[in-house]
């Protein structure tokens, strides 16, 4: 792979983790005078307990450097988020920030790489469908029922489907994702139990996300029909199947992955909510109670982490595309 | 642009060349023949033989399969009609694969290099992508395309006409070689009169959607009979000659002479063919 | 023949539009009737109803649908119809401000971008992109977490920040065809400067583009400060429709069954979402024809 365009991505990723830990440095400095007892001075408001706040002061001023100029401010907090360092919670004070998020993470991953990956490849597939000769004109009703559901925010949804499949007809649990009480240990039973509480969630994110994937692809395949080498397909005699597969969607898709790059953010974004309506102990949930105990240095913890996560999962895409596109290592030349 | 009341035959090792300008009709009637039509255009009548088949008579699947064995394409715009994804490969591969079932690696590998040899093509082709090649080289890689299957019939739909000069002479040659190898029927459809007269055996001119003039190619060169040949012909640059830009009685002729309702060609000379009406006497050859 | 030929070439104007086409699409008809719809539900429901039952303790607590709260009462005994009419204006106004600050800048830096090209171009696509890919709620979280959203203006200002970058690649990628057109290079030819181009020329013909931006920017806006109350991190002063929701949400509502506080503000925004979402749907369409082709 062409080095130079590697080199492009990593610089893109890196820009992006450095705008967002500036964004968190700048922030809480807007507010005037000393950050740290303001932090603390709106937390008491808020009425959270803070207990011990002469030690948190004292680790504060230490973190921040509070003594010393806003550059050197800048720099050592620079450094600390090198060594994934993002400061000590405020409502679970000593514990680090990055031990609570770590235990959130995999909830959150979990989610949304099911959720994702089912939506996209669900609704690239409908989307090219649709487009295809020979699909059925029954499978056409789809359109409009998927497109309604993709301009409703995921949280709208996972309001209703909390409603509809758990509080009204039981079928699914209302929150959480272990029936509270069950032991902790890993078996099948345990296994289906998370499963079981994952499904609300994850249809929240699907139902929506799928009809966006869907007129995205179906508006790609739309350019692609037209192409010379689909008739030249054709004219070859291939088996209708291969060149949907390998002539039409596999041309079409490239600008779909693009597009998943792209919207990542937004779908990062509408999880965390969801997560909030099913109480489901991930990084969005953590979020919300931070929120709620006015805890700013894990609320300033989770964002450099979502943003890390995000900028990650784009620079991963970004990596495979090439492989997917053959043009694209000679473009960068 | 609607096609009416064409018809022609070509015979094995014969070159048939369709002439005519941008929009009339050629590469209708070459869609047509490959039963490629897609609505809201339809074929309405008539029949396409092919060797014993009548292709209008016959079934998606069984079109399907005789499609690129006994009858194939060269694309106009071998530019566009080659898979970006794909390695050349894979791309002359498939057909192969397709319709003559799995065959052992090496085998298939052979064969795909002879083509590219068969077409002058370096054995490096083989794995490269489309982008990686010259406009020319991927003209070729479609005629290799054309002739894995050693089909009756092979369509070229100006196969030279984005490529600079000389690299459309090779091409040329090269189309012609493989026509005279699998003694194959060829449609060479074009605007470029030169060419044709290099390549063709016989010309059919086609004007608004039907055939105006039809004929052996030295017949028709030394013989034109309908305006519009006639304009055709004289497009030619000659060394010895300045270029007139025609006429405007010319065209106005050639209005008055087509397209007819009700086309009917007369033999002027034997073979020869001429869609004639009132307003061209017998006598106006030129 | 001497007769001299004159060549006289008219710059024509390519800007067409397409609106004829407007009451044929289903899609259009549809999203405009709900808006308006709603859009009368906010402006005539504060005629008639009063605004007392938006004060706490207007009725009694957590009370169901009645002849005297249509909608019933929250768990503060707020009525629920009385929070939903006079919460819709505010909940629109965030959405067309922030939507509107967002069109406007991303006229302004598209425009700029994808004219001038050079090193602007680049500054700007990078900073839109880069805003693209950073997960909005994160960042709008910490900002509204120290910057105390109290008023509805404050809370558009923020979520106005993300609003900008996708007008701005629309609007970008749109000057950098048309520049090339043939009428954009008759007009520098024949003399006018880039400001006239710009307004004059390539302006007229990005209208069905920023119609469609702003409609999305709109929707995304509303979107994003729904979400931003669902965490609590919204104005408690002025009622809003996220507000409502935010209250219903925190006493848990939704499993307590009280149906009339979480369902109308929820098939509001549901049905709010769905008309804007058709409308900018249908404006892509007439910005970009091709689309309707598609096989439906």
């Amino acid at each position: 792979m062409n080095l130079v365009y590697l080199l492009r991505r990593l610089v893109t990723f890196l820009l992006i983790v450095w705008v967002a830990a500036s964004i968190n440095f700048i922030i809480p400095r807007l507010a005037p005078g000393d950050p740290v007892a303001a932090m603390l001075g709106r937390m008491s408001q808020q009425g959270a307990s803070v207990a011990g706040s002469a030690q948190i002061i004292e680790s504060y001023r230490q973190q921040f450097g509070l003594d010393e100029p806003v550059t050197i401010q800048y720099l050592k907090y620079l450094a600390a988020l090198a060594r994934f360092d993002l400061g000590l919670s405020l409502s679970n004070f000593p514990t680090p920030v990055t031990t609570i998020i770590m235990r959130a993470l995999p909830w959150t991953i979990g989610l949304l790489i099911i959720a994702t990956l089912l939506a996209f490849s669900i609704g690239t597939l409908l989307g090219a469908l649709l487009v295809w000769r020979s699909t059925p004109a029954a499978a056409r009703t789809l359109l409009p029922l998927l497109t309604v559901l993709a301009a409703i925010p995921y949280y709208l949804l996972a309001i209703i489907l909390l409603y509809l499949l758990a509080f009204r007809f039981n079928l699914f649990p209302v929150g959480g994702t272990t029936r509270i009480g069950s032991a902790n240990e890993l078996s099948l039973s345990m296994v289906l139990d998370v499963a079981h509480h994952s499904v609300l969630p994850a249809l929240s994110i699907v139902l929506s996300a799928v009809g966006g994937w869907m007129l995205g692809m179906r508006a790609m395949m739309v350019g692609v029909i037209g192409a010379d080498y689909l008739t030249l397909a054709e004219a070859k005699g291939l088996k209708q199947r291969r060149i949907f597969l390998r002539y039409a969607l596999r041309n079409a898709i490239l600008p779909q992955i693009t597009g998943l790059a792209i919207s990542l953010g937004s779908i990062v974004s509408g999880a965390v909510l969801v997560e909030v309506i099913f109480s489901y102990p991930g990084v969005g949930f953590l979020l919300y109670r931070a929120i709620q105990n006015a805890d700013y240095t894990l609320i300033q913890g989770i964002t450099f982490f979502l943003v890390l996560s995000v900028g990650i999962a784009i620079l991963i895409l970004d990596l495979v595309y090439p492989l997917l596109d053959p043009r694209i290592t000679y473009q960068r030349r | 642009m609607a096609v009416r009341g064409v018809s022609f035959y070509v015979r094995a090792g014969e070159t048939f060349g369709l002439v005519g300008e941008s929009g009339s009709g050629k590469t209708t009637t070459d869609m047509a023949i490959l039963r490629l039509i897609r609505p809201p255009a339809r074929v309405e009548g008539g029949e396409i033989i092919l060797g014993d088949t009548d292709l209008q008579r016959c079934s998606e699947e069984e079109l399907r399969s005789l499609r690129w064995n006994r009858i194939s394409l060269i694309p106009q715009g071998a530019m566009n009609s080659l898979n970006p994804v794909m390695r050349v490969k894979d791309q002359i591969g498939d057909a192969i694969l397709t319709h003559e079932g799995r065959l052992p690696g090496k085998v298939l590998r052979e064969r795909i290099i002879d083509l590219l040899h068969t077409v002058g093509l370096s054995p490096d082709v083989y794995n490269l992508y489309p982008h990686e090649l010259s406009g020319g080289m991927k003209q070729r890689v479609c005629i290799a395309m054309a002739i894995a299957l050693r089909p009756q019939l092979i369509i070229a739909d100006e196969p030279t006409s984005a490529l600079d000069v000389v690299v459309q002479r090779l091409v040329a040659e090269t189309l012609k070689d493989v026509q005279k190898r699998l003694n194959a029927g060829l449609i060479l459809i074009g605007h470029d009169m030169g060419l044709q007269a290099q390549m063709a055996d016989r010309i059919g001119v086609m004007y608004k959607g039907q055939f105006v003039e039809v004929g052996p190619v030295r017949a028709i060169f030394k013989n034109p009979v309908h305006p519009y040949t006639r304009l055709l012909i004289s497009s030619i640059p000659s060394i010895k000659q300045k270029h007139q830009p025609p006429p405007a009685a010319a065209w106005e002729e050639i209005q008055q002479a087509g397209p007819q309702d009700e086309p009917g060609m007369q033999e002027v000379e034997p073979e020869h063919f001429v869609a004639l009406s009132e307003s061209i006497a017998l006598g106006s050859a030129g | 023949m001497a007769s001299s030929t004159v060549v006289s070439v008219v710059p024509t104007q390519s800007v067409r539009w397409r609106f004829r086409a407007f009451f044929r699409d289903w899609k259009l008809v549809t999203g405009v009737a709900i808006l308006l719809g709603l859009l009368l539900f906010g402006l005539v429901g504060p005629l008639v109803v009063s605004e007392e039952g938006t004060r706490l303790g207007a009725g009694e607590y957590s009370a169901p649908p009645s002849a005297r709260h249509p909608l019933g009462t929250d768990s503060t005994g707020r009525d629920v119809l009385a929070m939903m009419v006079y919460g819709t204006r505010p909940t629109l106004r965030v959405g067309f401000l922030a939507g509107g600050i967002g069109i406007l800048v991303g006229v302004i830096l598209g425009l700029i971008s994808g004219y001038y090209r050079g090193p602007v171009d680049t500054i700007i696509r990078s900073a839109a992109d880069i805003t693209l890919t950073i997960p909005a709620l994160a960042v709008l979280v910490v900002l509204a977490s120290f910057l105390r959203t109290t008023t509805v203006e404050l809370m558009a200002v923020i979520v106005a920040l993300f609003a900008w970058p996708w007008p701005t690649r629309t609007i970008r990628a749109q000057t950098l065809t048309l520049r090339e057109s043939g009428f954009v290079s008759m007009s520098r030819l024949s003399g006018r400067n880039d400001l006239e181009i710009l307004f004059l020329e390539i302006l007229p013909n990005l209208l069905p583009f920023i119609m469609a931006s702003f409609v999305s920017a709109v929707s995304g806006a509303i979107l994003a400060s729904v979400g931003l109350q669902l965490l609590g991190l919204g104005p408690i002063l002025t009622p809003t429709l996220g507000l409502i929701l935010q209250y219903a949400f925190e006493y848990a509502a939704i499993v307590r069954g009280m149906w009339w506080w979480w369902g109308p503000p929820t098939v509001f925004l549901m049905l709010l979402f769905i008309g804007l979402f058709l409308i900018s749907m249908a404006m892509d369409e007439i910005a970009n024809p091709r689309l309707k082709g598609a096989a439906e």
